[in-house]
């Protein structure tokens, strides 16, 4: 398959008044059509923020400082204004954390379907209006053709974020970035959105950026996954590998730290410490302060992603010919 | 209930400011033509019997007769009216319809001089005072230049019971001045009050996603945006169109404008209760009336407040 999105040694900075933050700090992945790229790590990690660079919606005063951005070979990150409106939504589509935010209260949910719809196709209203029903009932929304002149505020949570995947499929985009998608939804509900994301994507073909901090959620429906850390990709593979064979000592807690119904220990492994604030990430592997298994070259050398098993990792570990990073 | 509380305190007005048929009579009436004349006004009668007739008379829009004048109340009032409703009308109108747009504008655009240039100016308008904008503008339009009219409403057409001045150029021209000096406390308010709504409003997730989703920044900016931010502005410019009218005193003497605040200020000087009183009373009905409007279109704009079931209660 060919390589739908390309990000090469991004880097986002936030100017503030004392000096400036890297927020995200020479990240490159890849995502291919109708791939689903999970993207873990902690609060601050620099996941939302490389999802925001990547539809060119930053906010202020963060912004790209570096590297390269490419929508099938085409670069995207220095497009106007302009240009990159008609992408978003028609080539690259969204959904937030938060479904009770992220529509507008005043409109109709066909409303604002349409609207998306009239924007991207050339469509008649009609026509768009008929698709808006269509695309709820893809979402599962019971008796969709009622529920077109409905508000938001007429729909539970879980109901609202369908009708916000409804929104970013509209245009049938190609990739779609979903940012934490379900975290703001009840554990039941949670499932439910996943698997309905999941399923419309594969049917429409649709590759997903799915960024989240639930490491089961990309265990079922990742194909591969990007590791972040303090703004940097600490480990990025398929995710089988990633979660049986981690290679990053990062990423080795992080399995530590999940609990499994197999699994017969007293106690969760957990990493001590938690990660440094942007403003203070230390000199080498951002991960030192806490790394089990540091050694002196991880203080003053920083490691970039290199190749171990069958994805990379940003580890001097690896590099030592340690197949297994022994915690 | 607000109009029974107000219809009260302008009742009482009566029973505090002297004792009218004094007034009416004059000084060297005897005693015995005093009380014939309380008699024939029904003020011998107590109190609270005095208020209910006070009531029931003005619910059928007889305010009684003005001490100063001897016309009945009602009449003078409607003659005055439609003179400070149209100033009043076209001040909320010019606060509208420039303070939006400006509002808007310095909203998505706060860094430009432009903004910042409207801003620095909003703030003279707050702080100047009525009377003192008029008076400039007296100076500069009338006196200076001599493009407009310094006082009063031109010629004005009578359509039935109202006389408009808006069907005559020198209508037009006189309303310029009175009404640009009413409605600016009102605009800049206004345009400060979209400004922050719009700044706060664009922050929000629904925008962020309504980008998202690859609208137009039109679309992003009047649908979506402007529209959340009406509710406050609905608010304000319904309080404030009260006030506009209750203002108007000021700059109507200021243009010797033929409306009721130089009315209601020719009755203080005069102790003109009765005319002072069904002035107050007015006033209430009309802030009640507003409000009424106001709660009316918070139902258009957000559909959350029409208490449909169905689904959960945002916020």
């Amino acid at each position: 398959m060919s390589q739908l999105l390309e990000v090469n040694h991004l880097r986002v900075e936030f100017p503030t008044r004392r000096g400036t933050l890297v927020a995200v700090d020479d990240v490159s992945l890849h995502i291919d059509a109708g791939e689903v790229l999970g993207v873990v790590g902690e609060s601050g990690a620099g996941k939302s923020m490389t999802g925001a660079a990547i539809i060119g919606l930053l906010e202020p005063p963060g912004r790209i400082a570096g590297g390269e951005i490419l929508l099938e070979g085409r670069r995207i990150d220095n497009l106007p204004y302009a240009a990159m409106r008609a992408i978003r939504g028609r080539q690259i589509g969204a959904i937030f954390q938060d479904p009770l935010t992220s529509l507008n209260p005043l409109y109709k949910v066909g409303d604002q379907l349409v609207e998306t719809i009239l924007t991207h196709l050339p469509l008649s209203l009609a026509d768009a209006k008929a698709r808006a029903v269509q695309l709820l009932e893809d979402v599962g929304i019971p008796s969709p053709g009622e529920r077109v002149n409905h508000y938001p505020h007429q729909f539970s949570g879980g109901m609202r974020q369908r009708v916000v995947i409804a929104l970013a499929l509209a245009a049938e985009p190609k990739l779609i970035i979903a940012d934490e998608p379900t975290t703001a939804l009840d554990v039941s509900i949670q499932a439910q959105i996943i698997s309905l994301l999941k399923r419309l994507c594969h049917e429409k073909g649709t590759a997903v950026m799915l960024v989240t901090h639930d490491m089961g959620v990309i265990a079922e429906t990742a194909d591969r996954v990007a590791v972040m850390y303090a703004g940097r990709i600490a480990e990025i593979g398929p995710v089988q590998d990633v979660i049986k064979r981690p290679k990053h000592p990062y990423t080795v807690g992080l399995m530590g730290a999940i609990p499994s119904m197999g699994m017969d220990v007293e106690r969760l492994t957990q990493i001590d410490g938690s990660m440094p604030r942007l403003n203070a990430i230390p000199k080498g592997c951002a991960f030192n302060p806490r790394c089990p298994v540091v050694f002196d070259r991880c203080l003053v050398e920083r490691p970039d992603p290199m190749p171990a098993g069958n994805g990379l990792a940003a580890c001097w570990r690896v590099m030592q010919g340690a197949e297994h990073a022994e915690v | 209930m607000v109009m029974l509380a107000v219809a009260f305190i302008a009742f009482s007005m009566f029973n505090f400011v002297g004792d009218p048929i004094v007034l009416i009579a004059g000084q060297d009436a005897s005693a015995e033509q005093r009380e014939d004349l309380r008699k024939a006004l029904g003020l011998d009668l107590p109190t609270p019997q005095r208020f209910v007739k006070y009531v029931t008379d003005a619910a059928q829009g007889n305010f009684g007769l003005s001490y100063r004048t001897t016309e009945k109340v009602g009449k003078m009032i409607a003659d005055r009216l439609p003179a400070t409703l149209e100033l009043s009308f076209m001040a909320a109108l010019m606060a509208l319809l420039l303070g939006i747009p400006m509002g808007v504008f310095t909203g998505l655009y706060p860094k430009l001089w432009v903004s910042r240039m409207l801003l620095a100016v909003s703030l003279v308008g707050i702080s100047l005072p009525t009377f003192l904008i008029g008076i400039l503008l007296i100076v500069i339009f009338a006196v200076v230049l001599g493009w407009l009219p310094s006082f009063g409403r031109g010629d004005v057409v009578q359509i039935g019971f109202w006389s408009t001045g808006f069907l005559t150029l020198s209508g037009w021209k006189a309303i310029l001045m009175p009404a640009f000096t009413l409605g600016l406390f009102q605009m800049t308010l206004i345009m400060r009050l979209v400004r922050s709504e719009m700044l706060e409003v664009l922050r929000t997730d629904y925008i962020k996603f309504a980008r998202a989703r690859g609208l137009h920044n039109r679309a992003v900016h009047f649908g979506h945006a402007l529209k959340n931010t009406m509710v406050p502005v609905i608010t304000i410019t319904g309080l404030q169109v009260g006030s506009i009218i209750a203002f108007a005193i000021i700059t109507e003497t200021v243009f010797s404008w033929p409306g009721l605040g130089l009315l209601f200020l020719q009755s203080v000087q005069n102790v003109d209760i009765p005319v002072m009183s069904s002035y107050l009373v007015l006033i209430g009905f009309l802030f009640v009336m507003i409000n009424l409007i106001v709660d009316i279109l918070y139902f258009v704009v957000d559909p959350r407040l029409r208490g449909q079931s169905g689904g959960g209660v945002a916020k």
